[in-house]
């Protein structure tokens, strides 16, 4: 599903150069569910950035779902992450003043779906959120809206669900109940899930913890159920 | 992504920011409202003019005298001399030479006091034969013209339009009273009805008598002088040959062989028209043009506003990217809803505009005086349109290119 062959990332900050990445070398098959941890600094946003198609790498490969994306221009990206990526972000990112429906339905549009409105009601009620469809983004709860960002990462059946620190900015009640419904959607669903913490018993939900530092892969362990 | 989902997009943004939204419309409304009000003034200035020029009496020739050259080349200023006569007019009228004039009248006038009972007007007596209604289209509401009888015997009446019946006479019926001009007294036998048209020399303000009675009473033995001929062609498409007959006849009268030394100048009414079209189209453009500027400054306010409304939702835009919006896509967001600021204040300024000018006759103080009725024209509307959409697009491709180029991860990044 997806595979990252001696992937670097190098900014440059000034006249300082940032080796973000070193050489990342990882597999992600169809179904699992993966968490990947480490310090900040550590390199883990700009893998987020690299495997979301947000950015492409200095060098190395990167195949998602059979296609190289590393050398695709911006408008080829934005199709990849529309048709391929499902994010789920940290502060949520719905977008203000438009309905639950409406933003999920967003996705759809852009890809120019006619069957965006059934297919946006479906994704809502998978996540629980049928009935919050007409609330804009400041009358839902933060577990409410990071579920309905849940179902906007999903409404376009993408081969990859990323989620960047999802429940960085929500209780410890919320929390759970958001990592149960990425476990169910995992378990239940067969999606692919990428997550993104620095908390361990967040990672704790995941199948499978890679540990980065400094750019590099320092531990890839796979949880025995 | 489709165009009525960019427009139910860029109009829930412009709703999220009411206040802001209606001022940037504002400037274009404003600027649109100026221009198809200042244009209607200067059509209406046009159109008016036009009926005025047009009221002169149709496929008409007016014949001056002009400045003679002298061996010297010494020429006189205009109208200074008298090189016209009657002797002109009658050659003209007898037709030899000249199928395609109908008649031609001379024209004497005098200033003068006229006075009936304790009322004095101050007009011009215009001094003429009896062909002048026939030449110069005027009807008769009472009354008759007088004949050719009345130049030949220099009878003392007088025929007067609407402006001077009403300045001397009020409500009293001026058929058979006797006026005075100059102290010399005219009796009244008919009147002309309204032609209508105001300034530029009223066509009613008119006082015409038989120009031998005007020589012999009015003119303190000025001689006979004619300070005008007037020729009627038989038809619009005459009037050139008319022209160049009378042209002809005059040359050969007044024994001048160069038609570049002619003693006389033509003038027909399409002449005038031309010149005064070229007039009023020029005070329309210039009108037009001071509006104009108005309407840049409003475009220039919607850029302002469209760049800071790129950078106050840099973050919806990088939501966005993230979810598959393209350049394109972003780029059509951000243009719609600019275009759809200037063209709805371009639609409520042109609905501003034309209610101006058409409410404008109605005002005491414009329909009191000789200001001209605007009139909105059908082009000017659809140019102001095109045009306050045209400045949405041009002032918001800059601010939408922006927003359409930011980066994805920076734009999230933006609180």
């Amino acid at each position: 599903m997806i595979s990252l062959q001696g992937v670097t990332k190098t900014y440059r900050l000034g006249k300082v150069e940032v080796r973000a990445l070193r050489g990342v070398d990882l597999d992600v098959a169809r179904g699992e569910f993966v968490a990947i941890m480490g310090a900040s600094g550590s390199g883990k946003s700009t893998l987020m950035n690299i495997m979301g198609c947000l950015d492409v790498p200095t060098s190395g490969r990167y195949v998602l779902d059979g296609t190289d994306v590393a050398r695709l221009d911006d408008d080829q990206l934005a199709r990849i992450r529309n048709r391929k990526i499902g994010f789920v972000f940290q502060s949520f990112n719905l977008i203000p003043r438009t309905t639950a429906l409406h933003n999920v339905e967003m996705p759809l549009i852009y890809a120019g779906d006619p069957n965006r409105r059934s297919r946006a009601l479906e994704a809502l009620e998978a996540v629980g959120l049928a009935d919050r469809a007409g609330h804009q983004p400041a009358e839902l709860s933060g577990g409410q809206q990071q579920r309905a960002a849940i179902a906007r990462a999903l409404v376009t059946n993408p081969a990859i669900l990323l989620a960047d620190e999802p429940t960085g900015n929500l209780d410890s009640a919320s929390s759970v109940e958001i990592m149960k419904l990425l476990t169910e959607l995992n378990e239940h669903h067969a999606r692919t899930i990428v997550l993104i913490t620095h908390e361990h018993d967040i990672a704790a939900f995941a199948k499978r913890v890679v540990e980065l530092r400094d750019g590099l892969i320092l531990n890839d362990q796979r949880r025995v159920a | 992504m489709n165009l009525l989902e960019a427009l139910r997009v860029a109009f829930s943004g412009l709703l999220a920011n009411r206040l802001r939204s209606s001022l940037t419309m504002l400037g274009i409304l404003i600027g649109v409202a100026a221009v198809i009000l200042l244009v209607a003034v200067g059509n209406g200035a046009g159109i008016q003019i036009n009926n005025q020029i047009q009221a002169l009496g149709a496929n008409v020739i007016f014949v001056y005298p002009s400045n003679a050259r002298g061996a010297g080349g010494v020429s006189q200023g205009f109208g200074t001399s008298q090189t016209l006569t009657m002797a002109d007019v009658e050659a003209i009228n007898s037709g030899q030479q000249d199928p395609d004039v109908v008649a031609a009248i001379p024209i004497a006038q005098s200033g003068g006091q006229i006075t009936y009972a304790n009322q004095n007007y101050f007009a011009q007596t215009t001094g003429t034969t009896a062909a002048f209604p026939q030449v110069r289209n005027y009807q008769l509401a009472e009354g008759a013209f007088f004949t050719d009888d009345d130049v030949a015997s220099q009878h003392r009446v007088v025929v007067l339009g609407q402006t001077v019946v009403t300045n001397l006479f009020g409500t009293t019926d001026p058929l058979g009273q006797t006026i005075k001009i100059n102290r010399q007294s005219f009796r009244v036998i008919g009147v002309f009805a309204a032609k209508g048209g105001t300034g530029f020399g009223s066509q009613d303000n008119v006082v015409v008598a038989p120009i031998s009675a005007v020589w012999a009473y009015l003119s303190g033995g000025r001689g006979k002088n004619v300070n005008m001929i007037v020729a009627s062609a038989s038809s619009a498409s005459t009037v050139d040959a008319a022209e160049t007959q009378i042209t002809t006849i005059l040359l050969q009268r007044h024994q001048i062989s160069d038609p570049a030394q002619a003693d006389f100048q033509l003038q027909s009414q399409q002449d005038i028209l031309t010149q005064a079209n070229s007039i009023a189209t020029a005070l329309t453009l210039v009108l037009g043009a001071i509006a104009g500027i108005s309407l840049v400054v409003g475009g220039i306010g919607i850029m302002n506003i469209m760049l800071v409304t790129v950078t106050e939702r840099t973050r919806e835009i990088g939501i966005r990217k993230a979810i598959g919006a393209r350049w394109r896509d972003v780029l059509t967001q951000f243009l719609i809803e600019a275009m759809f600021l200037s063209g709805l204040g371009g639609a409520l300024g042109i609905a501003l505009g034309a209610a101006l000018a058409l409410e404008a006759p109605h005002i005491p103080a414009i329909a009191n005086s000789s200001f001209p009725p605007p009139v909105v024209s059908v082009p000017s509307v659809l140019l102001a349109f095109g045009v306050s959409v045209g400045i949405g697009l041009f002032f918001g491709i800059y601010p939408a290119n922006r927003a359409a180029r930011l980066h994805p991860i920076e734009a999230l990044r933006h609180e």
